[in-house]
Order: C-alpha cells, then sequence, then structure tokens
C-alpha cells in the first residue's frame, strides 16, 4: 500500500498471532503443570506448548517488523 | 457444493466439542480484530474507487492470498475434508487440475485485459467489449447467484456451529453475518481483502496442525498409506486400498476408484470448463486481483494464489485421509449417522481437532472454522455491493450522481445484501429443497459466462449481438437441460452422457454443453452482425491491444518465470501421487 500513514495489515496479523501465542502457551504450559484427566492423543508432545511458541515467535516478528513507523 | 446439502440433512447431532474458557477468548479477540480493522480502514473508504476497489492498491501478496481466501470458505474445509474420507485423495483434484491452470490462464492471458481496461468488474468488462445488454444479463444474474450462495452458506455454517459446539442456530447466523456486515460496511473491499489476508494465516495456523500432528501418529505418509489399505479392505465399493491414495492411476476405469469418475470427466469437465469458468469469470474472485496496484501486481496475484493453492490439500485433504487411516471408529454417510447416531463423513475435521486439540488449540481451530466462513461470505458480500452499484443501480436506475451518492450506495447495499443472505438462510432452513435450486444455479451462469469473456477477449471479430445471444443462448439452455433432467429423469443419458451420472457428474456435463452452445451461438451471430470497429477494442481484445514488455525486468521478478515454476511443480505432484 503506498499510503504511508496506513498501518501494515501484516502488524493486525503480528499483534493477533503474539496474544494467540501467549494464550496457546499459557494453556499448554498449564497443562503440562497439572494434566487432564483425560488428554487428547500425542498430549506427550505438548503441541499447545511449541505452537503457542511458534505463534509468539512468527507474531513478535511481523508485530515488531511492521510496526507503525512515527514521522521524523 | 454436495458436502452442503450432506451439511445439510443433519441437524439432530447432539455436539461433538467442548470449549474451555481459553478457547471462548481466542474466538471473541478474533472478532475484536475483525471489527477494529474495518473500524480503522473506515476512514481510508472515501472515494468509489477506495470502497469498491480498494483504491487499486493492493500488493501482488495481499491481492493473491485475499483471492485464495475468499474461496476458502469453512465448508470448504469441512466438506472437502469429508470428500476426502469418502473418495480418498481423488479430491484433491478439484484444488489442483480443477484450479491450478486456470489461475495460471487468469494471470497470464485475462488479467491484461480486466486490468489495462481499468473495469470495476466482470459485468463491466462485458459493458465495454460487448454494450449493455451483456452487461445487464451478466450482473443480474451474478448478483441473485452471489446472495442465494452466500445465504445457503451462512445457514450451513450456522448448523455445523450447532453440531459441533451446540450453539443456538439464530445466534451464529446474526452474530456472524453482522459482523461481516459491519466490515466490509465500514471498509468496503479495503476491509474485505485485509480481513481476508488475516483470516487466510489463521487458517492455515489452525488446520495445519492436525496434519503435522497425524502424520507424526501415523509414522508419516507410507504409514497413512499402509492404514488407509488396511481399513478400506472390506469395502462395499470394491475400492480399496492404492484407489484411496493414487491420483491418477485408478482412473481408467468407472469402477475402479471410489468416487466413480473417469479420467477424461476429470481433464474436461473439472479441469477445463468449470475450473476456468469460475476463477477467471467469477467477480467474487476476480475483483482481488483487479484491486492490485499496478498490472504485474496483478498478474502475480492469481500466480502467488495458485501457488498456495496446490498446499491446500494439507490442510483439507490430508486431515480427511488421516481420519480414515486413524480412526477407530468408521465414518458413514449421513441418513446412515442420522439413523444409527455414528459420526458422518462431515465430522472428520471436527473430529481430528477434538483428537489433538487441547484448550487453546481448539480454540485456534475453531477461529480457523469461522474465519473460513467470514473470509467467503465478505467476499460475496462486496462482489455484489460492487456489481449492484456499478453494473444495476447506476446503469439502469440512477446515471448521473456522485462519487459520495455511489459509495453510500455500495455501503447500505452491504446491510441489505446480508439481510437478504440472512433471509435466504430462513428460507433454506424452511425449505431445504432450495439448496437443489440453488447449486444449479452456479452451473447455470458460470459455464456461458466463460465462453463469453474468452471470446470477447481472444477474438475480435466477437460482435456486441453476438456476445450477448451467446450469453443467452448458453445459460437458457442450461436451465432447459437442469428442467429437462428434472421433469424427464432418464435424459440423464443424454445429458451427462450416462444414466448412472452422478450429480457432480452431471453438473460437469451441463456445464460443458451450455459452453459449447454459447460458443456455437457467439461465433454464428458474430458472423451475421456488424462487429466494432478496431479502435473500440483498444484494451479490451488481444490483438487490438498493446501489452507492456517484460524485457527489461529481472527474470525472478516476471510472472511468466513464476508461473512456469508453478507449473512444473504441478507436474511434479501429479506424478508423485500419480
Amino acid at each position: 500500500m503506498h499510503r504511508l500513514d496506513m498501518i501494515s495489515i501484516w502488524f493486525f496479523i503480528g499483534a493477533l498471532l503474539l496474544i494467540y501465542g501467549v494464550l496457546i502457551l499459557g494453556a499448554g504450559l498449564y497443562e503440562l503443570a497439572a494434566p487432564p484427566t483425560h488428554p487428547v492423543v500425542l498430549a506427550n508432545l505438548h503441541a499447545g506448548v511449541w505452537w503457542g511458541a511458534l505463534l509468539i515467535v512468527l507474531g513478535g516478528f511481523y508485530t515488531i517488523w511492521f510496526r507503525p513507523k512515527r514521522e521524523p | 457444493m454436495q458436502a452442503i446439502a450432506l451439511i445439510l440433512l443433519d441437524s439432530g447431532s447432539s455436539r461433538l466439542l467442548s470449549l474451555s474458557t481459553v478457547d471462548l477468548v481466542i474466538i471473541a479477540l478474533y472478532f475484536v480484530a475483525v471489527l477494529g480493522i474495518g473500524f480503522y480502514l473506515k476512514r481510508y473508504t472515501k472515494t468509489g474507487e477506495d470502497f469498491f476497489l480498494a483504491g487499486r492498491e493492493m500488493t501482488a501478496w495481499v491481492a493473491g492470498l485475499s483471492f485464495l481466501a475468499a474461496n476458502l470458505g469453512s465448508l470448504e474445509l469441512i466438506g472437502w475434508a469429508a470428500a476426502s474420507y469418502q473418495y480418498g485423495i481423488l479430491a484433491t483434484h478439484w484444488y489442483w487440475i480443477g484450479a491450478i491452470p486456470a489461475m495460471l490462464f487468469l494471470g497470464l492471458v485475462m488479467i491484461p485485459f480486466y486490468y489495462i481496461s481499468k473495469t470495476h468488474s466482470v459485468p463491466g468488462y462485458l459493458k465495454l467489449r460487448f454494450g449493455e445488454p451483456a452487461r445487464a444479463l451478466s450482473a443480474i444474474t451474478f448478483g441473485l447467484m452471489t446472495i442465494l450462495m452466500s445465504g445457503i452458506n451462512m445457514y450451513s455454517m450456522a448448523l455445523i456451529m450447532k453440531v459441533i459446539l451446540g450453539w443456538d442456530i439464530n445466534v451464529s447466523i446474526w452474530i456472524s453475518s453482522i459482523t461481516v456486515a459491519l466490515y466490509v460496511f465500514l471498509g468496503g473491499l479495503l476491509s474485505a481483502i485485509f480481513n481476508e489476508v488475516l483470516q487466510f494465516v489463521l487458517i492455515w495456523l489452525g488446520a495445519l496442525l492436525i496434519a503435522i500432528l497425524g502424520l507424526i501418529e501415523a509414522g508419516g505418509w507410507s504409514g497413512v498409506k499402509e492404514r488407509i489399505a488396511h481399513n478400506t479392505l472390506n469395502n462395499l465399493t470394491g475400492a480399496t486400498g492404492a484407489s484411496y491414495t493414487h491420483l491418477w492411476s485408478t482412473l481408467g476405469s468407472f469402477s475402479d476408484n471410489p468416487m466413480g469418475i473417469h479420467w477424461i470427466g476429470i481433464v474436461f469437465g473439472l479441469g477445463w470448463v468449470i475450473s476456468f469458468g469460475y476463477w477467471t469469470t467469477d467477480f467474487l474472485v476476480v475483483q482481488r486481483v483487479i484491486a492490485a496496484k499496478d498490472l504485474r501486481s496483478a498478474r502475480m496475484a492469481p500466480i502467488i494464489g495458485a501457488a498456495f493453492k496446490m498446499m491446500v490439500p494439507l490442510i483439507v485433504i490430508l486431515p480427511g485421509l488421516l481420519g480414515l487411516a486413524l480412526l477407530p471408529d468408521k465414518l458413514v454417510g449421513e441418513s446412515q449417522a442420522v439413523a444409527t447416531g455414528a459420526h458422518s463423513y462431515n465430522e472428520v475435521l471436527p473430529l481430528m481437532l477434538a483428537r489433538y486439540c487441547g484448550p487453546g488449540l481448539l480454540g485456534l481451530g475453531i477461529t480457523a472454522l469461522i474465519a473460513g466462513f467470514m473470509s467467503g461470505m465478505a467476499g460475496n458480500i462486496s462482489a455484489f455491493a460492487t456489481v449492484w452499484t456499478y453494473d444495476i443501480y447506476r446503469p439502469l436506475i440512477r446515471k448521473t450522481a456522485s462519487d459520495a451518492h455511489y459509495v453510500s450506495m455500495g455501503r447500505w447495499c452491504t446491510l441489505f445484501g446480508a439481510l437478504v443472505s440472512i433471509g435466504t438462510a430462513y428460507l433454506v432452513m424452511h425449505f431445504l429443497s432450495i439448496m437443489d435450486y440453488v447449486q444449479a444455479l452456479f452451473s447455470f451462469f458460470i459455464a456461458p459466462l466463460f465462453g463469453t469473456v474468452l471470446l470477447g477477449m481472444l477474438w475480435k471479430r466477437a460482435t456486441p449481438w453476438g456476445g450477448f445471444w451467446g450469453l443467452l443462448a448458453g445459460t437458457v439452455s442450461s436451465i432447459a437441460m437442469w428442467a429437462w433432467v428434472k421433469l424427464d429423469p432418464t435424459a440423464l443419458r443424454y445429458v451427462a452422457l450416462s444414466p448412472q451420472a452422478k450429480d457432480m457428474a452431471e453438473n460437469m456435463y451441463r456445464g460443458l454443453w451450455s459452453w459449447l452452445i454459447c460458443v456455437a451461438v457467439t461465433v454464428m451471430v458474430s458472423m451475421v452482425t456488424a462487429p466494432k470497429p478496431v479502435s473500440e477494442l483498444s484494451g479490451l481484445v488481444y490483438g487490438c491491444t498493446t501489452l507492456p514488455v517484460e524485457d527489461q525486468v529481472d527474470l525472478w521478478r516476471r510472472p511468466g518465470f513464476w508461473a512456469c515454476v508453478v507449473a512444473v511443480v504441478f507436474v511434479l505432484l501429479n506424478i508423485i501421487f500419480w
């Protein structure tokens, strides 16, 4: 987009992924600490932990890289 | 399409999944995000060009991902996962041969004419090329088809949410459609495209985990094939083992594959008329491409879309196959599921979600399904608003008004379109047989339109009356063939060349005939009527248009180069999974 004052869509995506990552990682760590009575299949892989971490990395990168720039 | 009908039959199941607080927070945040984007973008949509064409400022990536997301509805995810459980890897044909060649053709051959002509829409192109009658016919049929399809999808989505989560149908319909209508109302196509890119990312991140964990559990692709071969040993259809995991090797005979289809139907019916008709002339998807910032970006957008389209089977087809390989209980058809209480094919994706996803991940997966629905509906609503305002309201009702007036009309039209869609959804709820008619609408209009646009772009001798009568003849003949089979089912042997043809095959053949009739009538009428002067065809027709050359552009920046790369990968994938 050539409208310089417009925030990039990738910033919005990054911010949402970052928040999702924190929530999913948090839920995964909680399950790690207090395993549920009826775990999902392959619960031993702790998908919530590493998928949440992946979202944090992706989201963090896009949030920082595409953050709104201040006018000089 | 078939999947939608199957889903509609199932309304009595109890819910499959329960959401935790963190899941609900994730879903709620998604709604906040899409509405926030709509409110933020309102300030950037002041002119008609902003509202209806996103200011023609989209990069190739944004336009390409939006182009694909507008097609990736939640029913696409659930329906095709179900189809792959039922028919195996053959469902992949709808993503590869049923999409990739057409998308590359759009980018390389057709986009220059859409883009250079500066049209606002596909009916708008017909106006420039063939005149007002062809535009009016195309705009009215497109508007009708789009709004009805939107309502059907809305109801089907609400029903899915009821089956999976136990949500009330009315709440699902109203909350999701008002959200979509609001953000398109505020930011027009710009808002729809921004949200479609967001939705595209969420769909991938929500659904990809199933494929990864499923492959780990099954022991890789070889493990999937072994398990499917074992699980389909006693299949009553006779199609077993390899026929579920091979794309082409079992298509030499109708009886050798679980879909009961022949390669000729796949190549010429799906790969030609249906696929090219949808991907090159359905304004729902084309609108995203002509919103690109320049011609090179517009040509790259469908090529980028094609590259991602090739990968979509990873999150749609593979989960279905993994379900076939790994789920302990055998899934059944809808009627059997209702009678026995077993799980149906349409539940394979939610079942796989429930199998692997704990709190948080489950919320992300459900968000992916909701995002899919919204991206599809936003596509319908924004395309409808544009066609209504520019191709029906302005030429037929109010020819001279300010740009601000037309923007206002477009905004209110998004709300009106959403309300009509909701009305359609309730109509379908009470009269399920409407589904049969609405599904047929798609095949009535798209195939002949492809014939008209193709001849218009590639044959300068095609005349305005040739274009109009060809389009009308193709559409009327398609409706007539459909009515003929409805009234006399034995006519199927003539229309679909086989009395055993299923709905999908009938649609393909009807599309092929109506396309041929459209082309034949266009040619015949054009030969006896006066063509437009060549000077009026500049920018509209091949041979009368100076297309920009790219000799000075680096090879890796040329759309032709990337189209070749995608084409090579497409061929390799078909060979690998032959």
